[in-house]
């Protein structure tokens, strides 16, 4: 399997005892969460969530099933509000905001189960990300007023732009629904990027997919990460994907940070192996 | 060169000349006097129909909520148009003048209701904002029938309950309560329900095919993913709510200065049904389906007055039949082939 070949990256400490890649470290980072916890009913799911992302950082958030990772991008999106804790982004504290304000100030993300227009055009799923960048009232659009032309030209020509970055202008006029499955995930990511984030959320990018097309979409991750100069923070089961193009990774398991740290200490790391394969035979008593 | 329109372009203008065609054909055949007088009186009912149908789509078929109380809307723009038409006769006496305000007014009205009732509703999702819709207009009914309205010289005069107003020199009641609205001057004429339709018809393929509409059906797609990019979803909601109520209200002005009396109880639980029997029927976000639909029902009844006792039974069978056959899938097969061997014909 062809995988981009990468120099390793640097990681450097950053106060909350995360790591961050080195060019960024003497930026804020884009994404700080403190003690970042939440309880569902009495059962916590997340709880101490401390976790640092560069301005240009890919990071990858990984663990086995049930640990709590797409707990992590609900809170940080706000589809649940957190019970305890803060995230900062870009400095400022997301607390209050609502999943919609949350995404004008700068996050945007895919699901895990696709979740698209389906009964709208492929071209109108990437207008809908580009939302708050077009610029004119309702009765505008009603009366059909100049700045309505101006501005749907501006925002076809900027979705056909986003398709590009997957070669999928062609597909522009297609119901997004009708789309096989892997162009409904490669839309989801350019919806996302659409929004114009600081942070992209990738929740299982590659599920599903086959061998190549996961390297493809790797490329593509980093190319996106180079072109728009922001985070991504993926989430993701399959560790050639995680290994190849994370800078820094976060093991979660039952809602706890287990590791933090540069693709080759988690690898090598004995608590992460524990935690995906169990203990050995002769600790267990077995 | 071959102009290049997309699907939904091709069938905004297929409807709007869809309508202009009809509306053409019957004015011509009502002056030439061809047709019977209970189709001629029939003319301005299905306009207003027509636009109540193409305003409840935008809710259940743009929008994506079921409401069932959108007779209640109706209500509010029949009985605010109504009162505002008897108040300002002498004030503006051109009819077609005075009809235009009192639609104006009858919109207003209702979508100052919309606003009202759907904070509330809004917050509800499905079945739920289907029952408190239900109760919301059968609210409004019962509002307007214990409702009291006269004028006289220093103007407008209201009283809730029972009838407690002293009118002064030459005064006189316009809305009576439960007896509603008697003696309306019939000023509705079909050219101005042709007009209502296309204003209708404009708004909401303009709403739809705009930033707002690509809001508003991004919500009824999915609302966690429409959050995600960033849309307000109260916002949204609430503007094809209260649109779609403005416009019902334009549409029970039209209907009730078409009627010599109007009472609060015609707009009821079963209009709301029978409204939205025409939206399910005519396909749910297909605007040229509710005008079929709704021209089609409203006829119908009259043309099987011959089965007499059992013209509400045959009705039923028809409606039945009806909706077989739309979700037939070899049926809608058969015709979709039919469409494309036409269409490959063509080139």
């Amino acid at each position: 399997m062809a995988m981009p070949k990468r120099e390793p990256t640097k990681l450097v400490p950053v106060p909350s005892t995360s790591i961050i890649p080195e060019r960024d470290v003497d930026k804020a980072p884009i994404l700080e969460c403190r003690h970042l916890g939440i309880d569902f009913g009495g059962l916590t799911a997340v709880n101490d969530f401390d976790m640092a992302i560069g301005r240009t950082e890919i990071a990858g958030l990984i663990g086995p099933n049930g640990a709590g990772k797409t707990t992590v991008f609900n809170l940080l999106t706000k589809v649940y509000q957190p019970t305890r804790g803060n995230i900062l982004l870009d400095g400022v504290s997301t607390q209050n905001m609502s999943t919609a304000q949350v995404n004008k100030a700068g996050i945007a993300r895919t699901f895990q189960n696709i979740r698209l227009f389906d009964n709208l055009s492929v071209e109108d799923n990437v207008k809908l990300g580009l939302h708050n960048h077009i610029h004119y009232g309702m009765f505008q659009g009603l009366f059909r007023l100049p700045g309505y032309w101006k501005e749907e030209r501006r925002a076809h020509e900027r979705a056909l732009e986003l398709l590009s970055i997957f070669d999928m202008e062609d597909m522009a006029g297609a119901k997004a629904g009708s789309l096989p499955y892997g162009a409904q995930r490669r839309l989801e990511i350019v919806r996302a990027l659409a929004t114009e984030p600081k942070l992209l959320l990738l929740d299982e990018p590659a599920a599903g997919m086959n061998p190549s097309e996961t390297a493809e979409l790797m490329e593509n991750i980093v190319k996106i990460r180079d072109t728009f100069q922001i985070a991504i923070l993926l989430i993701e089961h399959d560790m050639s994907l995680v290994m190849g193009i994370c800078e820094g990774i976060c093991v979660l398991n039952f809602g706890q940070i287990i590791a933090k740290g540069s693709p080759e200490d988690i690898a090598n790391n004995p608590v992460v192996i524990e935690a995906y394969l169990g203990k050995k035979k002769e600790d267990t008593g077995c | 060169m071959k102009l290049k329109l997309s699907k939904t372009t091709r069938i905004n203008f297929l409807t709007y000349a869809v309508v202009i065609v009809a509306f053409v054909v019957f004015q011509s055949l009502s002056s030439a006097g061809a047709l019977s007088s209970t189709l001629k009186g029939q003319l301005v009912p299905i306009c207003a129909y027509v636009v109540m149908a193409l305003s409840l789509n935008l809710t259940v078929g743009v929008l994506g909520e079921l409401s069932l109380g959108h007779a209640g809307f109706v209500s509010v723009g029949a009985f605010a148009g109504a009162v505002a038409s008897a108040a300002l006769t002498t004030v503006i006496p051109i009819p077609a003048l005075r009809l235009a305000v009192s639609m104006v007014i009858g919109a207003i009205f209702a979508a100052i209701a919309g606003v009202l009732i759907g904070i509330p509703v809004l917050r509800l999702r499905g079945d739920y904002l289907a029952i408190v819709t239900l109760a919301f207009g059968e609210i409004i009914k019962s509002l307007i029938t214990n409702f009291y309205i006269g004028i006289d010289g220093e103007g407008l005069h209201f009283s809730f309950l029972s009838n407690k107003l002293s009118l002064g020199e030459g005064g006189r009641m316009i809305l009576n309560g439960p007896m509603g609205i008697p003696g309306i001057t019939r000023i509705s004429t079909f050219a101005a329900g042709f007009i209502l339709t296309m204003i209708a018809l404009i708004v909401i393929f303009n709403l739809v095919n705009s930033r707002s509409g690509r809001a508003i059906m991004a919500l009824r797609d999915n609302r966690i993913a429409a959050e995600s990019v960033g849309i307000n979803v109260t916002k949204y909601k609430m503007m094809a709510f209260v649109t779609s109520a403005a416009l019902a209200g334009a549409a029970g002005c039209l209907f009730s200065l078409g009627q010599n009396t109007i009472l609060p109880s015609k707009f009821d639980f079963n209009t709301s049904i029978l409204i939205l029997v025409f939206v399910v029927l005519g396909g749910q976000g297909r605007m040229l389906g509710s005008i079929i639909a709704a021209a089609a029902l409203t006829i119908l009844p009259e043309v099987l007055r011959e089965f007499a006792d059992y013209r509400m039974l045959v009705y039923a069978i028809v409606l039945i039949l009806v909706m077989l056959i739309t979700n037939n899938p070899t049926i809608s097969g058969f015709f979709a082939r039919l469409f494309r061997r036409q269409k490959g014909d063509e080139t």
